[in-house]
């Protein structure tokens, strides 16, 4: 039999209730500006419960919370459980190294037990592209899904944290230009950064690598193209650095570390093309001297442990509101069936 | 039913906490006002003023606090809470618009305490409706009213402050 909660269709589709609330979050791509907005507005206001000397809610109280990392992490893991946490959820923390094979059948199996312990919220990183939007339309579609990074696909708690932190620094988006600076190819991170940046209305978002870097058609995402760094950082008013992904570079797609630092490291001076009171933020783990200059990342322009913090509060944000997402649609059923 | 002025109420109000403040012999320099949002925070803006009390008035949005969330999910544009002071040992005046189930206080009671120990919370209400579910009671309040089945007030503001009734569906 089909659940009827189970709906096919995009991600978009399959992220929102019919009240146009959020009951999955898996990818920015389709969330309209208002809803970016909310969970930014929601975010702000756990940002205030942190100043309490008890920096939790009773929200999720007797909800479970359950963390599924295919893939490993650390900052990622350990904001979600913290946010779990501050919410009053429990909280299950599954590390789940699946081999190849096994991986189809492993991934159902460990949901559907999961499901059967009635956790409300899987927490799902995972590195095939899809993943995410896999188990909410298909597999647990009454369990929320929030997408801690699928593959190269999206990445989209890590982009609103990094919109939480761009506007308490910077405000209104509308007169912003952001520069995303190095290994664009495998970042999950900067594709969701380029979709939330240009549905929050930001006056011009830019990539910056290497062609070696740049996926193909990235321009079709919404932003301007620089290879060369000095043009790129040109008046911008927040750079975001990314790390090198090494494990994932299969072939030779650099000469060596030393050069891309010498033509694309975040240092102080190439710093300086930038506009004077431009921030600086890195979604972590950072390489110091590959892509940015340890003097940059711990300098006073650097938002970086700023971005950790906001972490927390835009997890928090999601994981209530997509769990209240699907309260409010199982009341409803609940309503419905009574009638 | 006509609904008493603003003006009139809040100086009933005032008089009343005047009274209750003396009473316990509450000491005005140490005494902190904290509204609930939306209405509460106007309510104690007002009175703020007309008490001249030296600490900074604070404000709680108990939308993270509700007990509803199994129901209704989680309520649209809540505000962080922002006190301005610090909590512990301190004599705190709650402040709300209208007050009927008390669950809104037993929410902004739990969310004070995540801030410090309060040495003593005291509560003011513009408005007291019947239809308690807690046992909570207003220290002082503006007026009692009794309102036919099924209707509500409403407070508009800021400025001007208004009432209002209207029909619950």
């Amino acid at each position: 039999m089909i659940d009827p909660a189970s709906r096919p269709g995009t991600p978009a589709q399959v992220q929102l209730g019919d009240d146009g609330r959020l009951r999955h979050f898996i990818d920015i791509e389709g969330l309209p500006k208002a809803l970016l907005t909310e969970i930014l507005d929601t975010a702000d206001s756990f940002r205030g419960v942190q100043e309490a000397q008890v920096k939790k809610v009773p929200l999720l109280r007797g909800k479970t919370v359950a963390n599924l990392f295919f893939e490993n992490s650390t900052r990622t893991r350990a904001t979600f459980e913290l946010a779990a946490k501050r919410l009053s959820a429990d909280v299950l923390n599954l590390d789940i190294k699946t081999s190849s094979t096994a991986k189809g059948e492993t991934l159902l199996d460990t949901l559907q037990n999961l499901e059967a312990m009635q956790a409300d919220a899987f927490v799902v990183r995972h590195s095939d592209s899809g993943a995410a939007h896999f188990i909410a339309s298909q597999v647990t579609p009454r369990v929320a899904i929030i997408n801690a990074g699928d593959g190269r696909h999206a990445h989209p708690t890590q982009a609103m944290l990094d919109m939480l932190t761009i506007r308490r620094h910077k405000g209104d988006f509308s007169r912003l230009r952001v520069a995303i600076v190095g290994d664009i190819l495998h970042s999950r991170v900067a594709r969701s950064q380029i979709l939330a940046l240009n549905t929050l209305g930001a006056a011009e978002v830019r990539v910056v690598a290497p062609r070696t870097l740049l996926p193909v058609d990235v321009e079709a995402l919404g932003c301007r193209v620089f290879t060369r760094l000095h043009e790129g950082l040109a008046g911008v008013d927040v750079v975001i650095a990314l790390r090198l992904q090494k494990e994932r570079m299969d072939g030779a797609l650099l000469p060596s570390e030393g050069e891309f630092y010498r033509h694309y490291g975040l240092t102080r001076d190439s710093l300086a093309w930038a506009h004077p009171e431009a921030i600086v933020m890195h979604p972590g783990p950072i390489n110091r001297g590959v892509e940015i200059e340890s003097a940059v990342a711990d300098g006073s322009r650097s938002v970086i442990l700023d971005q950790v913090t906001n972490g927390i509060a835009v997890r928090m944000a999601v994981l209530s509101m997509a769990v209240s997402g699907q309260t409010r649609e199982r009341e409803q059923r609940r309503q419905e069936s009574q009638l | 039913m006509t609904l008493p002025e603003i003006p009139a109420l809040l100086d009933s109000l005032e008089a009343r906490l005047e009274l209750c403040l003396d009473r316990l012999a509450v000491d005005r320099d140490r005494l902190a006002l904290v509204g609930i949002h939306t209405g509460g925070v106007w309510v104690a803006e007002q009175l703020h003023m007309r008490l001249g009390l030296p600490t900074p008035l604070g404000t709680l949005d108990i939308g993270f606090w509700r007990d509803d969330f199994d129901h209704q999910g989680l309520p649209e544009g809540i505000r962080a809470s922002e006190l301005p002071f610090a909590v512990e040992g301190r004599d705190i005046l709650l402040v709300d618009d209208v007050i009927m189930s008390g669950r809104t206080i037993r929410a902004a009671l739990n969310e004070l305490f995540d801030y410090g120990r309060p040495r003593r919370v005291l509560l003011a209400s513009l408005l007291s409706l019947p239809g308690r579910e807690l046992p909570i009671q207003p220290d002082a309040c503006g007026a009692e009213l009794s309102l036919a089945p099924g209707q509500r007030v409403k407070l508009q503001g800021p400025d001007p402050l208004t009432l209002s009734l209207v029909e619950r569906r």
